[in-house]
């Protein structure tokens, strides 16, 4: 196959997908079969994409086969078919969850391809080489999103999608306007064009507004200080497998994006928004670190450690050296993997249990040792324990940040660590060792309860043994962070390959 | 509900208006203003009138089709016609147009998958305003 | 022209935000709307006002009039509508429910999920 047609097929896979599960409702098990093999196709064409932008460094196409600037441009480079990748990784797992989840008597026809229609829009987010179309991929996502939080209609889904909503349609109508004010100025929207229209010091110094308000729309996004308060109150409410896919995916996108504008087409603005990063990082962290002290419910503890984990992310891209910027693309990697794995396992203990509350819960090492299991390793990755995935990601990245001299980040940083893992503990101790409080007697188990636990437990014993290979073989990966931090701070290559592609339009 | 006699009768008599109406905005669409999004909007807003004046079960019967079958085939249409551009042109969404033909009354007429695209949006836009009209009259019932 | 616009932008995106700031959830969504439309004028305008050239290639013609408008704003601001169509529909459904789920459109009670 062409490399034009790998790079359109990440983003026809899923759109077919959605189409024929849309046409598929009247048949549960014919949508389910649909749904889970396209997730798998998606898979297998992120997995082709990937070996072959590693070998060949940038791909790019020109959709409608309009040169660029004129034309939509479609690109990779490592970091976006490593991204493209996992998220196909989360999709497929998601969709064999959601295929037990979401069996409770009410038919959710709406799930399959509302859920392909988001992959749709992260994995866009992920190849699209053009602001304005990263902006019309975020809405797909936005869109799609909103009715998967409601999917089931309680009253605490529709009050948390509410906030949802609000906060993330004032973050697109932001986005807008920094994207319009960027065109009004440049005359162009494709970013590797930006970026070379930037290097004109005199052109730069008329985008601060664009730069802010694209800030403040990536930020809010990807979930940071202090823009992060609609996620916490949102991503608890909602079925599990949809909690899931939200929490693994869809804050990276806005941290895809902030390392995209300031590596790329914002290179140039960076020099003035690294101490604003760097410290917003750091509040980052502490805000959703103690915010998860505060709770004492599974999802919503796990919400508020999306926030904390987002910041180190951002401090790794914040302190922009090699090793940094290879550590939070790690950290991407092994957070997506492990906070995925964890919001599975907290709907585990929700099917067995019926509740996510800690007050309620106990005795579950007692009870279900393998669940135990299931929860420690994806558990103590996130607090950062070796050998775990965990403890290279957060090691890169204060690694750099001792580099680089950032003390007092530094040390906020390893701080948050420690707090992170006191949350841990904390399920650890009231969901699995504790006893079960006496007036809270877990519901009697029906007959063959075991055998319908597969399509819950299986994506995650799967994620929990990738948890572990990371952390064990972690040097093949962080090789490939390396090389894609490298491209991500030489654009020079990515900007050649994206205005060179073929368009040769009639 | 109470239902008022001129706007049913009135409704009954512009929901062929707007349809051909849509149909011509689409059509023309290509070249000068006009499109699938707007004609799909237009033939909605006709069913919108009949299900205001005479309720959305009467609307529902006139449509025959489901509003959420008119999405479903609107998007493999307008996906379809995206990897047609793919296969035969070598990009996605790449322009093909048949030559030019000159049929009576109608005049020159000039098909390609811009067009067939645009069917494809005409027809999602209309099947999502019907759904959520629908079923946003039906929940107040 | 470009002055009257530039005032039409601020009073949107002042009542916008104002609206944004009531207690009352259909102001919400109206403010939604007011902000969104704030922000497809400020981009058409932003990318320069041409009056009267229409960017449209006449019969015969293959190339639009010398000094006509920049068709690509318009098509964004059109992409940005239809988004904001779709968004607002979805909204106001959100609303609808919200309202009936909790008998009251008074946002101060909607405050269940963030409680610790």
């Amino acid at each position: 196959m062409s490399d034009a047609g790998l790079l359109f097929l990440q983003l026809i896979v899923p759109a077919a997908t959605a189409t024929v599960c849309m046409i598929a409702r009247g048949s549960a098990r014919v949508q389910h079969s649909i749904g889970v093999m396209g997730a798998a196709v998606a898979l297998a064409a992120a997995a082709a994409l990937l070996l072959r932008v590693d070998s060949v460094g940038v791909l790019a196409a020109q959709a409608g086969g309009w040169a660029a600037p004129f034309g939509i441009t479609i690109v990779a480079d490592r970091l976006a078919a490593g991204m493209v990748l996992i998220s196909a990784l989360v999709g497929l797992a998601v969709a064999v969850y959601s295929l037990r989840d979401l069996r409770d008597g009410a038919l959710h026809w709406e799930f399959f391809p509302l859920f392909h229609l988001l992959l749709l829009g992260v994995q866009g987010s992920f190849l699209t080489g053009d602001l304005f179309n990263l902006y019309v991929w975020f809405e797909v996502m936005l869109v799609a999103s909103f009715v998967l939080l409601t999917l089931g209609n309680r009253a605490s889904q529709l009050e948390g999608a509410l906030k949802y909503v609000m906060l993330n349609i004032v973050a697109s109508a932001l986005f807008l306007v920094g994207a319009g004010l960027i065109y009004g100025k440049l005359g162009t929207l494709n970013m590797a064009d930006i970026a070379v229209k930037l290097q004109d010091p005199q052109e730069a110094a008329l985008l601060h507004t664009s730069g802010v308000l694209l800030l403040a729309a990536f930020g809010l996004k990807a979930g940071l200080f202090p823009l992060f308060f609609w996620l916490p109150a949102s991503y608890h409410t909602p079925r599990v497998a949809v909690s899931a896919v939200f929490a693994g995916l869809l804050t990276k996108v806005g941290v895809y994006a902030l390392m995209r504008a300031y590596t790329l087409f914002f290179a140039a603005k960076f020099a003035d928004l690294q101490a604003l990063l760097l410290w917003v990082a750091a509040a980052t962290m502490v805000t959703g670190v103690l915010g998860a002290a505060a709770h004492f419910e599974i999802r919503r503890i796990l919400s508020f450690h999306i926030v904390s984990q987002i910041g180190y992310m951002v401090l790794g891209l914040a302190l922009m050296t090699p090793l940094a910027l290879a550590g939070a693309i790690f950290y991407l990697g092994h957070h997506i993997i492990v906070k995925t794995n964890l919001f599975f396992v907290g709907g585990i203990v929700e099917h067995l249990r019926g509740t996510g509350e800690l007050s309620k819960l106990g005795g579950l090492y007692k009870h279900a040792p393998w669940l135990a299991a299931l929860f420690f390793i994806p558990a103590f990755s996130l607090g950062g324990i070796p050998p775990l995935s965990g403890f290279w990601a957060k090691l890169a990245v204060i690694k750099a940040g001792l580099e680089a001299q950032a003390w007092a980040v530094t040390s906020i940083a390893l701080l948050v660590g420690v707090l992170t893992l006191f949350s841990m503990t904390k399920i650890w101790a009231e969901a699995f060792w504790k006893r079960q409080p006496d007036d809270h007697k877990p519901p009697p188990r029906p007959v063959g309860a075991r055998r319908k636990l597969i399509p819950l437990v299986l994506p995650s014993a799967v994620f929990a043994s990738l948890t572990i290979v990371i952390g064990l073989a972690g040097g093949p990966l962080f090789a490939f962070a390396m090389r894609a931090s490298a491209q991500l701070l030489d654009p020079q290559g990515y900007i050649e390959a994206v205005l060179r592609a073929g368009g040769g339009a009639p | 509900m109470s239902r008022s006699f001129i706007l049913s009768r009135t409704a009954r008599m512009l929901l062929p208006v707007l349809v051909v109406l849509s149909l011509v905005t689409f059509y023309r669409g290509h070249h000068l203003p006009g499109g699938g999004f707007i004609g799909g909007l237009l033939a909605a807003s006709g069913f919108a009138l009949v299900a205001l004046g005479d309720g959305t079960a009467a609307a529902r019967r006139l449509l025959r089709i489901k509003p959420v079958s008119l999405m479903a085939g609107g998007l493999s249409v307008a996906l379809g016609s995206g990897i047609l551009g793919l296969v035969a042109g070598g990009a996605l969404f790449r322009g093909l147009w048949l030559p030019e033909i000159h049929i009576p009354v109608l005049g020159v007429v000039h098909l390609g998958t811009p067009m067939l695209f645009d069917a494809g949006v005409y027809l999602t836009v209309a099947g999502f305003a019907l759904q959520v009209l629908f079923s946003l009259q039906e929940a107040d019932a | 022209m470009n002055l009257v616009l530039a005032l039409t932008i601020a009073v949107l995106f002042a009542s916008g935000i104002y609206c944004l700031m009531r207690r009352c959830l259909m102001r919400l969504v109206v403010g939604l709307i007011l902000l969104g439309q704030g922000a497809n004028l400020l981009v058409f305008a932003a990318a320069g006002l041409t009056a009267g050239q229409p960017a449209l290639v006449a019969e015969g013609a293959s190339a639009p009039p010398p000094g006509a408008a920049d068709p690509l704003p318009q098509a964004l601001v059109l992409t940005a509508i239809v988004i904001g169509f779709g968004l607002t529909v979805f909204s106001l459904t959100l609303l609808n429910r919200a309202r009936k789920a909790s008998g009251t459109d008074d946002v101060d009670a909607f405050n269940r999920t963030d409680a610790v």
